[in-house]
């Protein structure tokens, strides 16, 4: 369980990030908070020619507010997100989701900007993005671009990031009176979900169901709020959503038994919503 | 606490200290971080190896192309099946009564063809571990991959395919137990299928072993992490052909065994063999990945079983047949039958029943070997025998505890011989159930459950009752022809400033067992036991003896210890007498000194020591000075039957089948308790691993014999997150078989935690008139019950 030979350099500046991955694109691999790479390493599934090492790039760690949104740079812990007072005042989603992310050792290194780059279809923080409207910000040599998160993520592991490009960080528009409700069924605390469901609920409903599928993405179930509350259309809203979803079997359950899953998880989420 | 009572005479009944709760010394040293692990090990000139491990389950090798690995910087050689079969015997098996074993025995490296995911084909040593990873990955390995047999109903089916084509059938031992005729007199009042899926053990520690041979000598020096060294002595030496007294086997601390370190492993054997050719140490220390592809598993049972109850509701019967599948070879040097064997014979075992009628079959399939994990089948058959008294009790309507406490073995009937033919000392199951069913609450559990069910929560309470063979004595392996021996020893020394050194054949994988051994010497020499200091590990200086399986360590090596500081004691006596000029039946040892019987301090033994090491002119020319006792110690009983009952309380989500465990207690008979802060961390940890088999663990594969659980990820382990709080108590019912009186108690919580777990998720589950069908109880598993209810609801 050692890695593969590879070769290692550390970010100076983020001009000197930016230009290594300019010059090496495919042949380097971002290393952040190493929660998810270095295990792969370990294990030979994942096997850089070059890391860099950006964890010295002291300006990504910041989390932020300004008028309209929330800023969270690429290299802040999972701690910091979970312990912001910002955060708490306008982002409860990632409140609720945070304590789900792995277990302390873990949120103590991890990244937020990390989680969202290796787009693991069961992770938490992917899945909250793309139910809060996130924009990801990528960046390269020649400038910056903004994705909207349920845009950001195609695949399996996979994104519309270049290979020159470096995730700095997610911003967040801020929503005042949104009501937010997170579950999701791991077979132990701190586990990859099985399934999971973000939801978030302002002037429309966005859900989020994860876990199962290759990538986070949005369910078709566009609502207002007036309908949340009786239980009819909940469960309107529910299988609307059940129906979309197109689970991948594994190890923890069938098809069929996600969508029941997600189904319940759902009902938990709509019910905290319409409190 | 009357436990030192009934020690012999020459006992210290008012000081003794066995039976108080004691720290250990060990303990304080491992939070400390200074403990010294093989992998903590270096030696000069040492070599680091890795395995190339077949890739499939099962195949032939049409070529291997070693060069290119040959040529990278720092590796030293690389080995394959040719090269070491001319150093290292095959492992070839014991005859085993009905047990068919293949005509060509396991290699230590696979020949040309492989039989599981995992095998070692070749063995690479460089000079770091990182150079031997890169050069395993550049060996050109070319396989034709064969259909593995790893489905246990398509390996007994007719035509199927063969693990082992020279013995014709996959079906390595049948077995059949009690009446084959049908009996015919009752019906089953309950029947249950229930599958067991595989799980390992997962030492913290992984194996791992240091081999060090020197040409010059020809001796060879091993550091392994092990349970049993002087086993592991005598099958280097055979296998290897080097004198046994020239091979020295050191067990450094050693992170968790339970069974997975007492067999003999090819890999271990191929690194070790391989130090034998270079004259030069060799590292080789299993990664987590290579663990879980090679250790030894255990259970993989699909078991059909049923209980006849009478009219008056007493259990007359039990019958059941079960499918048990091994793996490619049986463990090495034991065999594998133990798990099936024991999943059957003790099924019914703490009732009194009449008939137990039993067929089992094991079989080979392209999978890890099924080795000895703790409990070794009787949590199968615990579990089965539980659910189905669970399910005859609801059947008539009555309460479980009821139920059981009629149905226990009649007072008046022991000793005894059980329905599948076991010799049964004594249980003490009405007692234990009676302290854990005060301990748990267990009425105002009973009546919460009722409440809670009017506001959909579904509670379960389970109840389990089991027995454990602990200590088996020399009819276990002797009449079988395998050298595993049923004896320990052990050597005390007085030193020179009147403390003690005690060497001893037993060894501790982190169980406190050293802390036990060094408590009896303590209490029978009179003194503290941080004055005790324990000896252990070494081939080079122990006794022969068994070292740590089936829960042996303080119930034949703590005999085998008071024994020997029963004499050592009489020694001391006689000494300090010849000094006071008095009779030694006058004094004893209390608190570290020589008193009178009265109590009054006479000679503290730190004097006594002095004189008897350098005052030699004061004694009587020709004066025998015996400062060192020995003991030696068999159990003549066939083993010491421990028992005890366990209580679980869970809640079961029904829209998820997320199982909650809310509380766990333990009430157990381990016979006299030497120290009950080690019996209870021994039983909490056996119920950690209990509580894993029944609702996380699984060495999961697909049909092609692939593991799919071969990291963390994936293979669940409970965490402490989950956890609940354990409660412990005690019985003591000390066995006959020993003055000491002390049962084994190492395997008691797995035993009985898989059957207390299930039997409350069935009890949660049973207003819907369903049940689980395998353990692990996983969510799926728990809504696969459910449903099936549903369905059976929409249809009626």
């Amino acid at each position: 369980m050692k890695p593969a030979p590879f070769d290692y350099i550390r970010a100076s500046s983020m001009d000197h990030a930016l230009a290594t991955l300019s010059t090496l694109r495919e042949d380097v691999t971002v290393l952040a908070g190493g929660q998810s790479l270095l295990p792969t390493m370990n294990l030979r599934l994942s096997r850089p020619g070059c890391i860099l090492d950006i964890s010295g790039l002291a300006s990504l760690r910041s989390i932020s507010e300004s008028s309209h949104s929330i800023h969270i740079g690429a290299l802040a812990r999972h701690i910091d997100v979970l312990e912001s007072a910002v955060i708490h005042a306008h982002v409860p989603l990632l409140r609720q989701a945070m304590p789900n992310v792995a277990h302390a050792a873990v949120r103590n290194r991890g990244t937020f900007g990390g989680s969202i780059a290796n787009a693991d279809p069961a992770a938490e923080i992917p899945a909250c993005c793309v139910a809060l409207g996130a924009t990801v910000i990528l960046k390269n040599a020649e400038g910056e671009r903004h994705v909207p998160a349920e845009e950001y993520f195609v695949g399996l592991y996979e994104s519309v990031r270049q290979p020159d490009e470096l995730l700095v960080g997610v911003d967040i528009p801020k929503r005042p009176g949104q009501r937010t409700a997170f579950h999701e069924l791991a077979l132990r605390r701190g586990d990859f979900a099985v399934v999971g469901v973000a939801a978030m609920f302002s002037t429309a409903l966005r859900i989020v169901i994860f876990g199962c599928e290759p990538f986070p993405k949005l369910s078709p179930v566009g609502t207002h709020a007036t309908s949340l509350a009786d239980e009819e259309s909940r469960t309107r809203i529910i299988e609307q959503a059940v129906v979309a979803m197109d689970p991948l079997a594994n190890l923890h359950g069938d098809a069929d038994m996600k969508r029941e899953w997600a189904r319940v998880l759902l009902r938990r989420c709509l019910a905290d919503i319409a409190g | 606490m009357t436990l030192s009572k009934s020690l012999p005479t020459g006992d210290n009944e008012t000081t003794g200290i066995i039976g108080r709760r004691l720290p250990r010394e060990t303990a304080r040293r491992h939070v400390r971080g200074a403990g010294r692990f093989v992998d903590d090990m270096s030696l000069p000139r040492m070599l680091h190896a890795a395995f190339l491990r077949s890739p499939v389950a099962r195949g032939t090798i049409s070529s291997i192309d070693l060069e290119p690995a040959r040529q990278l910087p720092g590796v030293v050689g690389i080995f394959i099946h040719s090269d070491l079969a001319k150093i290292c015997a095959p492992m070839d098996m014991p005859q085993s009564p009905g047990f068919r074993f293949p005509d060509e025995p396991q290699h230590v490296l696979a020949g040309d063809r492989v039989f599981w995911q995992g095998q070692a084909i070749a063995i690479v040593v460089a000079q770091s571990r990182a150079v031997a990873e890169d050069a395993v990955e550049a060996i050109g390995l070319h396989i034709d991959q064969h259909h593995a047999i790893a489905n246990p109903e398509e390996a007994i089916a007719a035509g199927a395919e063969l693990v082992h084509p020279d013995i014709a059938t996959n079906i390595a031992m049948t077995l059949q137990l009690g009446p084959q005729e049908p009996s015919g007199r009752s019906n089953p009042m309950a029947s249950i299928q229930f599958t067991f899926a595989r799980h390992s053990a997962i030492p913290l520690e992984t194996r791992g072993v240091i081999a060090s041979y020197e040409g010059g000598t020809g001796g060879l020096t091993i550091w392994q992490s092990h349970q049993m060294p002087h086993q592991q002595r005598d099958i280097i030496s055979r296998l290897l052909g080097i004198p046994e007294h020239k091979v020295r086997i050191v067990c450094p601390d050693v992170g968790g065994a339970f069974g997975v370190k007492l067999q003999s492993y090819p890999d271990e054997l191929a690194a070790i063999a391989v130090s034998k050719v270079l004259e030069q140490p060799v590292k080789y220390v299993a990664d987590r990945f290579e663990s879980f592809t090679s250790d030894t598993h255990a259970r993989d049972h699909r078991m059909s079983a049923n209980i006849v109850v009478n009219p008056g509701g007493w259990v007359e019967a039990f019958e059941a047949d079960n499918l048990v599948a091994l793996g490619a070879y049986a463990g090495y040097p034991r065999g594998s039958a133990g798990e099936g064997v024991q999943s059957v014979n003790m099924i019914g075992l703490p009732y009194g029943i009449e008939r137990l009628k039993a067929r089992l079959r094991l079989i080979y399939q392209n999978k890890v070997p099924v080795g000895a994990i703790r409990g070794v089948g009787q949590p199968v058959a615990t579990t089965i025998t539980e659910l189905l008294i669970d399910k005859a009790a609801r059947a008539i309507g009555e309460d479980p505890v009821t139920f059981r406490q009629r149905n226990y073995h009649a007072e008046d009937s022991y000793p005894l011989t059980s329905a599948g033919g076991l010799p049964v000392e004594r249980l003490s199951s009405r007692e234990c159930l009676a302290k854990l069913c005060s301990l748990m609450d267990y009425d105002r559990l009973r009546a919460e459950q009722t409440t809670l069910r009017t506001q959909n929560k579904y509670r379960g309470i389970g109840v389990a009752t089991f027995a454990e063979i602990t200590a088996p004595g020399p009819q276990y392996y002797g009449p079988l022809g395998i050298r595993v021996t049923s004896q320990d020893g052990a050597t005390i020394r007085f030193e020179s400033s009147g403390t003690f050194t005690c060497v001893v054949a037993a060894t501790d994988q982190g169980q406190g067992t050293e802390a036990g051994l060094a408590q009896i010497a303590a209490h029978v020499l009179g003194v503290s036991s941080s004055d005790v200091a324990i000896v252990a590990g070494d081939t080079a200086v122990t006794h022969y003896g068994g070292g740590a399986w089936a829960s042996r360590g303080i119930a034949i090596c703590g005999e085998a210890t008071r024994q020997a500081a029963s004499k050592l004691r009489d020694s001391i006596l006689r000494h300090a007498a010849m000094l006071l000029q008095t009779s030694p039946d006058e004094l004893t040892i209390a608190a570290g000194a020589v008193c009178e019987t009265t109590g009054k301090q006479r000679l503290s033994l730190k004097e006594l020591a002095h004189h008897a090491h350098f005052r030699h002119d004061i004694f009587p020319p020709g004066y025998a000075f015996e400062l060192t006792a020995s003991a030696q110690f068999t159990p003549s009983m066939a083993y010491f039957m421990a028992n005890g009952v366990q209580g679980s309380h869970v809640e079961v989500d029904i829209e998820t089948g997320i199982v909650t465990l809310l509380g766990h207690w333990v009430v157990e008979d381990c016979g006299t308790v030497i120290n009950p802060m080690l019996v209870d961390e021994q039983i909490r940890g056996g119920v950690l691993h209990g509580i894993g088999a029944a609702l996380y663990e699984d060495c999961a594969y697909d049909d092609n014999g692939q593991m799919l659980a071969a990291t963390f990820a994936d293979y669940m382990l409970p965490m402490a997150s989950e956890m609940p709080d354990i409660h412990v108590g005690h019985v003591e019912t000390k066995t006959g078989g020993s003055t000491l009186g002390a049962k084994g108690a190492g395997e008691a919580g797995a035993v009985g935690a898989p059957a207390a777990v299930l039997c409350a998720i069935n009890d949660a589950l049973s207003v819907f008139g369903t049940e689980i069908d395998a353990q692990p109880a996983t969510p799926a598993v728990v809504m696969r019950a459910l449903l099936r209810a549903r369905c059976r609801t929409r249809s009626t």
